[in-house]
């Protein structure tokens, strides 16, 4: 049996979350077994089915209203030993990478994050991940008997395999915990596309100039519903928020389309974006290092070229929609 | 309060990476060894509960004799004890498994971990060293304060940020954030003098099993020539009905 923890966020099942259901499936199809997905305080798992979950284990509970990484690895591992669960699948979240470990310690289990495919072979149990923050990948074997694997961000896409799934409720015993851990507040924008959600980044760097030139980065994303990022010396310069800083030091992004505006391509970004699909420059500088590393290219002035790639794709999404 | 700062030695972020002997181990040759960055951002933030709040910093690493020069400069930064424990990191399970036999001897309130190396990307050793020795956890940590046992940590998330409150001993897997880009320290020739009266000691591994075993490596494949266009509607055709991501 494979058990995939399905994300949610305020109720609602995350995208990577399905993303994962279909990735155990997958597995589950190599193995000849079944899915089996755990939420917690999800408002509605109905979605799980069409990714390949044959259960739902159902966890209704208000002290885990909020995140708390010990006791969410816990139900995780209690939903695992209930149904004998030798793979689990994780997301790349960053509550995931914040469980997994604990995960792995609470079930003897190996773990191996950045899964990139499904294995390679299951006995032995192989798994190709990317090492050298995407300059490189490598494959690793998990020894132990319970394995724990952290799926990389859009590395398996969203296929459907409509299964027909039960639900469950499932009742974790919780009692050993403290909690001595509490989150006091939690500054988020809620109007706004995260880098780890995004299908698109629209990423702008030095050649911007200055903060104040961030609106025409910021109505180009809002256009294509993506989310807003910068290089490194833009978030050391204080021009943006540090958030927003993608590359090897900073967030990751495997997006499906990457536009980067006025960011000349040091080798430390590249490897931070590498994972996305599709790369976009537009750079003045024809020599710029990260036309060598894009898919498509314009060279010119970002300053006017931003602006009409907004105007003429408000048209675009006008006659498509 | 005493400050357990694990350091990983990983190539430097500009390298060029290669594999050799079949592709099963990574080519050393040419590349210049740093300390792990979002270690260092964790490093320089101890260096601060040391100077503000008196504590005592440690640092470690689990490898061999190679890495000691990265060890050195953690102390000409100002760390006052090294830790090596003598053994080749293998898996991040086997990693905290030192570590957390080290914690437990040496009663540390803080350990400071990265979120993760550039090298493996694991992002494993600090929370099972949590769990291995029973501290609370703030994984991708970007703001750490400390008063008598208590501490206020700031976690990124996706999204946004969140204020934890929890107590010690505590664990964290720290990033930028702690300290900015501009806090941290290049050693200076006093520094660097004092470091090497400094005591780095060894210690031999305890006996624990890996998890995992890395069999082989690969680079991504070469990329095709980047198309370059005139215009945005060209653009917005190609990704539309090329690419077919918009």
């Amino acid at each position: 049996m494979i058990l995939v923890y399905t994300e949610s966020e305020e109720g609602k099942i995350k995208k990577i979350a399905l993303e994962a259901v279909a990735y155990a499936k997958g597995i589950a199809d190599q193995m000849g077994t079944s899915v089996t997905a755990v939420s917690i305080n999800a408002n509605d798992t109905s979605e799980l089915g069409k990714y390949g979950a044959s259960k739902v284990l159902q966890v209704s509970n208000d002290k885990l209203n909020k995140f708390n990484g010990e006791a969410y690895a816990d139900v995780i591992g209690q939903a695992a030993k209930n149904e004998d669960a030798k793979v689990i699948v994780l997301t790349s979240s960053a509550n995931s990478k914040f469980l997994a470990p604990t995960l792995a310690v609470n079930l003897e289990a190996g773990f191996v994050p950045n899964v990139v495919a499904l294995p390679e072979s299951t006995s032995p149990f192989k798994l190709k991940h990317s090492v050298f923050t995407n300059k490189a990948f490598a494959t690793t074997e998990i020894k132990t008997d319970i394995k724990i694997i952290g799926l990389g961000k859009n590395s398996y896409g969203l296929k459907e395999n409509e299964t027909s799934a039960t639900n469950e409720d499932f009742s974790p015993n919780l009692d050993t915990h403290d909690f001595d851990m509490e989150i006091v507040s939690v500054d988020k924008a809620t109007d706004k596309v995260t880098i780890a959600d995004a299908e698109i980044v629209v990423s702008a760097g030095r050649g911007m100039k200055g903060p104040e030139n961030w609106g025409m980065i910021e109505d180009l994303a809002k256009v294509l519903g993506a989310a807003t990022a910068c290089s490194k010396p833009v978030s050391d310069m204080g021009w943006r928020p540090h958030g927003e800083h993608v590359g090897q030091t900073g967030k990751p992004v495997a997006s499906n389309l990457y536009i980067a505006i006025g960011i000349s391509g040091a080798i430390q970004h590249l490897a931070g974006i590498n994972a996305s699909k599709v790369k976009v420059v537009i750079n003045n500088d024809p020599e710029a290092p990260f036309f060598k590393a894009a898919d498509y290219g314009i060279v010119g002035d970002a300053f006017e070229i931003v602006p009409k790639l907004t105007e003429k794709l408000k048209e675009f999404k006008a006659q498509n929609n | 309060m005493k400050i357990l700062v694990c350091i990983s030695h990983v190539p430097d972020t500009t390298s060029k990476i290669n594999f050799t002997d079949g592709d099963t181990k990574f080519d050393t040759n040419g590349v210049q060894f740093v300390i792990n960055p979002n270690d260092e951002f964790g490093l320089t933030r101890a260096m601060w509960f040391k100077e503000k709040q008196g504590a005592t910093v440690h640092v470690v690493n689990v490898g061999g004799p190679e890495t000691e020069p990265t060890l050195r400069k953690a102390l000409a930064i100002g760390a006052d004890e090294a830790i090596r424990v003598n053994t080749p990191a293998t898996d991040g399970f086997s990693v905290a498994k030192q570590l957390a036999n080290i914690v437990k001897e040496g009663g540390y309130d803080l350990i400071i971990g990265g979120r993760e190396s550039i090298d493996y990307n694991g992002g494993m050793v600090p929370g099972m060293l949590a769990k291995l020795t029973g501290a609370n956890f703030v994984n991708t940590c970007i703001g750490l304060e400390i008063e008598g046992d208590k501490a206020t940590a700031i976690r990124e998330i996706d999204g946004g940020k969140e204020t934890l409150k929890t107590s010690l001993p505590l664990v964290i897997g720290g990033q930028k954030g702690l300290v900015e880009e501009s806090d941290l320290r290049i050693p200076n020739m006093r520094g660097i003098m004092q470091a090497r009266s400094k005591p780095l000691n060894v210690k031999e591994p305890i006996d624990v099993n890996s998890e995992t075993n890395t069999l082989a490596f690969e680079k991504p494949d070469p990329k095709g020539a980047v198309k370059l266009v005139d215009s945005v509607d060209e653009l917005i055709n190609l990704l539309h009905n090329e690419a077919k991501v918009i």
